[in-house]
């Protein structure tokens, strides 16, 4: 894998989730407490506004230190759950890993991230994106097309019934909407994919 | 102090602030206390950042106890927990117990001297299954 551009990795998702911050909030005001997108959005702008301290450490430090800041700065249930995917990420990952070391970091990533959740697969969250994507990682999919995947598996959430988070308070009634934090997962996996694709 | 230190965790500070009154109001100063609530920002929502601070201001050698009210609540609060780490971590348990009661119970428990075991199982039996 070639050296990988954090600092613009970080920008770009960045403004992914920035762009896409009320599309988020849409979703989770229909099936949650409707804070999503700007959560989200002021997380990943704490952490653009530090990319460039970031980007100067080794990767599996970055990781880390990105997760705590998403910790620190989201503000909802997201913040440790997406922190911990990060955090974990950084503590498996090597410091200039090819695609086996991330396949397995990510493993192993979900993994903490369904424990810090309480959750697993089915249960209508993030989750349910990040299963199939590790498995197209370890599939050997292209990087475009594990982003048509991590759509296709956040779409996936929408005829499920939520079973974690505010969404499961609702009961049948979370049936028809996606996933909040199944959307922003996708959309990080494409923006990664994409830089990830262009530096290689 | 000995006694075991209570931390009230609400998405709203209102509510937090107003269960951490309801709790001075049946144990006085006798038991350590301190509450958050809000994301920090000014919305609703829970801090890990805070709730580490609220931690650190009812440390007590006894032990901690955590309520909490909804979902994103506990897991915030299991993070803090998580960063604090040990050897502190292992004196702090987040009780499975609804806020209100779980924390006056708690520490009417904790007032009397009990250990942060029987103040964690007083606010759990408040918790049907």
């Amino acid at each position: 894998m070639a050296a990988l551009n954090l600092a613009g990795l970080i920008a770009a998702a960045a403004d992914a989730i920035a762009a896409h911050a009320e599309e988020l909030t849409a979703l989770d005001q229909a099936i949650g407490d409707g804070d999503h997108g700007l959560n989200m959005k002021r997380g990943f702008e704490a952490v653009r506004a530090e990319a460039d301290a970031f980007a100067a450490k080794p990767l599996p430090d970055a990781l880390k230190a990105i997760g705590t800041k998403l910790v620190m700065t989201v503000g909802g249930a997201s913040g440790p759950l997406f922190g911990t995917l990060f955090m974990a990420l950084g503590k498996e990952i090597s410091a200039d890993p090819d695609r086996a070391d991330l396949t397995a970091a990510f493993g192993r990533a979900i993994e903490a991230v369904a424990a810090r959740g309480k959750s697993q697969i089915g249960q209508k969250t993030m989750l349910d994106v990040l299963q199939p994507v590790q498995e197209a990682l370890a599939g050997g999919k292209t990087t475009a097309e594990i982003a048509d995947i991590a759509d296709a598996a956040a779409e996936a959430t929408v005829p499920m019934r939520a079973l974690r988070g505010r969404a499961s308070f609702l009961g049948d009634r979370s049936i028809g909407h996606m996933d909040a934090g199944a959307r922003s997962t996708a959309l990080l996996v494409r923006t990664v994919g994409q830089a990830i694709g262009e530096s290689a | 102090m000995s006694n075991v230190g209570i931390v009230i965790v609400s998405h709203s500070p209102l509510v937090a602030e107003g269960t951490a009154d309801m709790v001075r109001q049946m144990v006085g100063d006798e038991v350590p206390l301190a509450w958050c609530g809000g994301n920090g920002h000014g919305g609703l929502g829970t801090s890990v950042e805070a709730i580490m601070g609220a931690i650190d201001k009812a440390w007590s050698e006894a032990g901690v106890a955590i309520l909490v009210d909804l979902g994103g609540a506990e897991t915030n609060s299991e993070m803090a927990v998580e960063m604090i780490g040990e050897p502190r971590a292992q004196k702090i348990i987040v009780c499975n117990a609804p806020i209100v009661e779980g924390a006056v119970m708690a520490a009417t428990e904790s007032s009397g001297g009990a250990s942060l075991k029987e103040v964690v199982a007083t606010a759990h039996e408040l918790s049907p299954s």
